[in-house]
């Protein structure tokens, strides 16, 4: 692999190149690489061209010397969709993570599930957050790390909501619904996809810090993920009654404060920032120290 | 999709003692070529799947020059195509020797 120079943007690396400047420099050491040819089933089927990762790059590797299981998704290969071999690679690598013991990263750089594989696409996301579940019950983190072109959305954000963190950087979306899917299915008036400041200040991720879907917020260069993840990796682990019931009361909070709130400046009024239409311009150091004063807490579960 | 096979001699061999390296990605106008140093020296194979059926004399025409220009002997290339222009191609071509001759991380 190519290390990444710092400075270079994480949204507009490749996946193996997050990899690459994210981790201990040669520590990553892959399963199931390229020479080995497991490629989708169902592409050819539709004449579409395979990838020989298919889209997703699953091994072991130490992050400040902590060893961690890694997957990252290739998000300009079929929009980082999950298709049967992308998402069995995710699922077998939690696994794994459950009997070894390890905490996992997820770099997630995905549009949801692949079309031409749906079925066993939605499968594999609800194995994987089955075997996230298992992990997190194990004692073991599973971090995600959103920053890349795709964003994070379909079963993609449901796979986010599962784990034990999340770090994004303002480049980074977390949804389930993407904006075309609202505007096709409530129409325009509801949601105008094409409006991309409306999609980052509802689904973006400085919104999604401020209310607490994301643990991090981070600038869109490696190292600041590097130091996040770290960060993360420190945290108490686990999962248990407890902590859902506890998430349940702050989503029901949640709701009753911001249920009526149209945009995301209007959810931002409401945290008592004073000029919300100032937030999209805010350099990533002046929003987080602005952010860190009045935003929802995350937690563990979300 | 159209698959196409090219075995060409290669003048001099790939440097470096990297086993395989793989760059680009599959996408509109783009594509993953995967290098595995298996071969004689002198041999160099092409395989590709591209998703732009009726170019066959352009990758023919884009791999000679690059086995002429690029130390390629004993590397097995495979290439999933989206669709790529030849410089685009050539380029990823030659990234790939590139990456094969970096030493061992």
């Amino acid at each position: 692999m190519t290390a990444l120079p710092s400075g270079l943007s994480w949204l507009e690396a490749s996946a193996r190149q997050r990899l690459a400047a994210l981790l201990d420099p040669g520590s990553f050491a892959e399963f199931i690489g390229p020479e080995q040819r497991e490629r989708s089933p169902h592409l050819r089927l539709f004449d579409l061209p395979e990838q020989f990762d298919d889209g997703m790059i699953v091994g072991r590797a130490t992050l400040c010397r902590t060893p961690v299981l890694v997957a990252a998704q290739e998000g300009r290969f079929m929009g980082g969709a999950f298709g049967e071999v992308h998402g069995a690679k995710l699922t077998g690598l939690l696994r794994a993570a459950t009997l070894l013991g390890r905490d996992v990263l997820i770099l997630f750089d995905t549009g949801g599930v692949r079309l031409q594989e749906a079925n066993a696409g939605e499968l594999a996301i609800s194995e994987i957050m089955r075997a996230i579940v298992d992990l997190r019950r194990a004692g073991n983190r599973v971090i995600g790390l959103i920053g890349g072109r795709a964003g994070c959305y379909g079963g993609g954000g449901l796979i986010a909501g599962c784990c034990s963190a999340l770090i994004v950087s303002e480049q980074g979306r977390i949804s389930v619904s993407g904006p075309e899917v609202i505007e096709t299915n409530k129409g325009v008036e509801e949601f105008d996809s094409r409006d991309r400041a409306l999609v980052w200040r509802t689904m973006g991720g400085k919104h999604r810090y401020l209310i607490g879907g994301a643990d991090g917020y981070v600038a869109d260069d490696p190292a600041a993920f590097r130091a996040a993840t770290q960060s993360a990796l420190g945290r108490s682990p686990g999962l248990d009654l407890s902590m859902l019931h506890a998430e349940h009361q702050r989503l029901t909070r949640r709701l009753a404060r911001f249920g009526n709130a149209r945009d995301g400046t209007d959810v931002w009024s409401t945290l008592g920032i004073a000029d919300p239409d100032a937030i999209p311009g805010l350099a990533d150091d002046d929003f987080r120290h602005l952010a860190d004063a009045c935003r929802e807490v995350a937690d563990d579960a979300r | 999709m159209e698959h196409l096979s090219y075995t060409v001699t290669a003048p001099r061999a790939a440097g470096g003692t990297r086993r395989q390296a793989i760059i680009g990605v599959v996408a509109s106008g783009n594509l993953e070529v995967l290098a595995e140093r298996v071969l004689a020296t002198d041999t160099c194979t092409v395989d590709i799947a591209t998703a732009a059926r009726g170019f066959a004399p352009v990758w023919q025409a884009v791999i000679a020059d690059f086995v002429a220009l690029r130390a390629a002997g004993g590397l097995r290339l495979s290439i999933n195509d989206g669709g790529a222009r030849p410089d685009t191609v050539a380029l990823r071509l030659a990234q790939v020797v590139r990456l094969i001759e970096e030493p061992e991380a």
